[in-house]
């Protein structure tokens, strides 16, 4: 994963709660056996009309949120299934960073595997930032917090070994292997009265 | 040592590492399940660092959401929605062959969905951890396993490693008191629950399900039970294991024998929560105020009695989802006209389930108009409906009995309801799509979708059971 430290953008906002990952990538479009090229199916359902053009009711197609990699989503954003499609999907899309003041377990652990930032900010935060879509922020990974135009600024928490990861670009899957000795020692302590 | 919940000794039981400030915990897995849709990627992660895959013997595969539930045509082919469909399930044969892994593929007599044949072959038991890159997988907390779903990177990790990097999750306790009224079963609990807790009512947590009304059910309902937890944002649903978890599994394949069964079940014995032990939160809800429930939205959270009035919306998001089920507030779902029945899906597709279906459906008819598919959960399930001739009752009433597999439940392999269809469902989710794009879905239990197909409307099935069942 490539280090991520800083996102400097504007927001686009959805503000439906309880987004699931069926509308940001349905089901029909899990066949595949590669993670890339998904963003094409990001939000398909929603996003284009039956005709395949798109749609312009969906917030993303407008000019305005052209180019946006912050999403403000309404709360519990990611409900549903454990598929990495969706942070795929999404990062593939141009998003880079999720804020919402509730986000789904799986999809927020999956997200951040992926270095896409799953942010969950206050209700009084989320509230304002659904109000000012096209609001540019900058967010700091490091000093974990989110800067305002006016000069605000919102806190947030990550994680520690989360935020370690996103900072340094860290193998998880290599972190994990360094311990293959102690799981062994696990493995042979637990397993020593089978057979 | 202080009062400990299952969940804490499921826990306790699994570090590898314990977790500090710095570092989520090592947690070791006893079970890893795989299934073609979220797998390939993990494999190539493996090809792509010249890993082995750890523990091949603590690895088990199957097929199930991209599989045609319609048998082989006249030139042995099988009808795969499309091309991509049928090169993933190949992909996950290929791996499965590459890396040394058991695969209940299309020539086992035990293939079916994940979450079925885990329990099934007793590969599922108490005590253990379990996980697969699927959220269902919280259907296997019901034998007192803390099982949870994962992502794909995940996935990869415990193929490398037989681990995964976990902070602990909070616990909640859901006492429900108090015993089901006659006709209502564990569907219409879980639909309950999560209505009463709301989609996020879990969140960050493992759920404990407790009190008289969970010790009365039967493995099948608690698997029902635990499998919509993840449906309540939870990271985990679990019951504690007892003398009728022990006599399910008992003889299956995959559970210890002889001596190791004795040993086994003392150890078992001694898993449930202790007196005393604390939780996060407690939640208790009263079994007995329970009625035929169903969704009326598009997030499971959105159930009621199917007798009661929907409520008014509170939002623009709630009217949407009204507006999309073309569902009315102040009426009831009971009543509305159906198009497609669903009986089938890890939540509602046993054994139990389809002679719950069945009961209701002999010597009755589905509605005109009305499709009805029924999809066994597994080989076994099949074959067993068969022997008792489940599925003729099926044919006999105008349903189609299909090969088993996750079909209607996730629509990726060509089984769906066409746009503004209204679909009862004993699946898990009714989100919008789900079942076909503009598809309406309404979650029920296997009783409440029978009684719907027969009526062609949404309809209590407390109508439709012969006395001793009601009773
Ligand atoms: S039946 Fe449905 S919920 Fe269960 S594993 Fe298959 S797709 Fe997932």
């Amino acid at each position: 994963m490539k280090p991520v430290t800083r996102i400097h953008s504007r927001t686009a906002v959805l503000a439906d709660e309880n987004i699931d990952t069926d509308r940001i990538i349905p089901a029909r479009f899990l066949t595949t056996t590669t993670r890339e090229g998904l963003g094409r199916r990001c939000f398909n359902d929603w996003r284009y009309q039956a005709d395949g053009s798109d749609n312009p009711a969906f917030p993303l197609n407008r000019p305005e949120a052209k180019g946006c990699a912050i999403l403000v989503a309404g709360r519990n954003f990611g409900c549903g299934s454990s598929r990495e499609h969706a942070p795929w999907a999404l990062l593939d899309y141009g998003i880079q960073a999720v804020l919402c003041s509730e986000i789904a377990d799986i999809f927020r652990n999956n997200a951040l595997k992926n270095g896409l930032l799953a942010i969950v900010v206050s209700e009084a935060e989320h509230h304002w930032l659904l109000e000012h879509p096209g609001v540019e922020l900058a967010i700091d990974v490091r000093e974990q917090h989110i800067s305002l135009p006016d000069g605000g600024r919102i806190r947030f928490q990550l994680e520690r070994f989360a935020r370690h990861c996103l900072l340094e670009g860290v193998d998880q899957l290599g972190f994990l292997l360094q311990h293959a000795e102690t799981i062994t020692r696990y493995e042979f302590q637990h397993e020593e009265h089978a057979a | 040592m202080s009062a400990r919940t299952l969940f804490e000794k499921l826990w306790d039981a699994h570090l590898v590492a314990p977790e500090s400030a710095d570092t989520p915990a090592i947690l070791y897995i006893d079970l890893h399940l795989v299934h073609e849709v979220t797998s390939p990627q993990a494999f190539d992660e493996l090809r792509g660092r010249g890993l082995p895959l750890r523990r091949p013997d603590r690895t088990l595969a199957t097929l199930d959401h991209s599989t045609p539930t319609l048998p082989p045509g006249p030139d042995g082919e099988r009808p795969y929605a499309n091309a991509e469909a049928k090169a993933q399930v190949a992909t996950l044969e290929a791996n499965c062959a590459e890396f040394g892994i058991e695969l209940h593929g299309w020539d086992s007599s035990d293939r079916g969905i994940v979450h079925v044949i885990g329990p099934e072959l007793g590969a599922t038991q108490p005590g253990m951890t379990i996980v697969c890159g699927d959220s269902h997988t919280s259907t296997h907390g019901a034998f007192g396993a803390l099982a949870f779903g994962i992502g794909t990177t995940e996935v990869g990790h415990v193929m490398a490693t037989q681990c995964l990097l976990q902070r602990k999750p909070k616990t909640l306790a859901i006492h429900v008191d108090g015993a089901l009224p006659k006709g209502v079963g564990a569907k219409d609990l879980i639909l309950h629950i999560i209505g009463q807790i709301g989609v996020d009512g879990g969140t960050g947590h493992v759920i404990e399900y407790r009190g008289p009304a969970i010790e009365a059910l039967s493995m099948e309902e608690r698997m029902t039970v635990c499998n919509m937890s993840i449906e309540a944002g939870a990271r985990a649903g679990l019951i504690a294991p007892d003398a009728t978890t022990f006599a399910w599994l008992k003889g299956r394949p995959h559970a210890p024998q002889g001596a190791d069964w004795d040993a086994a079940v003392a150890a078992w014995r001694a898993l449930p929560s202790d007196e005393g032990a604390r939780y996060d939160r407690e939640v208790r809800i009263d079994a007995s105020q329970i009625r035929p429930t169903v969704t009326y939205g598009t997030h499971p959270g959105m159930a009621i009695a199917m007798d009661t009035p929907v409520p008014a919306p509170r939002n623009a998001v709630e009217q949407r989802a009204l507006d999309y089920m073309q569902a009315r507030a102040g009426h009831a779902m009971q009543g509305m006209p159906v198009d497609v029945v669903f009986v089938g899906s890890c939540t509602n597709s046993r054994l139990s389930d389809l002679r719950e279906a069945a009961e209701v459906l002999r010597g009755r008819r589905v509605a005109d108009g009305v499709r009805m598919l029924v999809v066994p959960g597994s080989e076994a399930v099949r074959r067993d409906a068969e022997r008792e001739g489940l599925h003729e009752v099926f044919a006999a009433a105008g349903a189609e009995w299909r090969v088993p597999g996750c079909s209607m439940c996730i629509a990726m392999n060509g089984d769906l309801a066409q746009p503004g269809q209204l679909v009862v469902s004993t699946s898990n989710r009714n989100f919008e799509g789900r079942q076909g794009k503009g598809a309406r879905t309404v979650l029920a239990s296997p009783a409440t979708a029978a009684a719907s197909a027969v009526a062609g409307r949404i309809a209590d099935p407390r109508g439709y059971m012969n006395q001793e069942q009601a009773a």
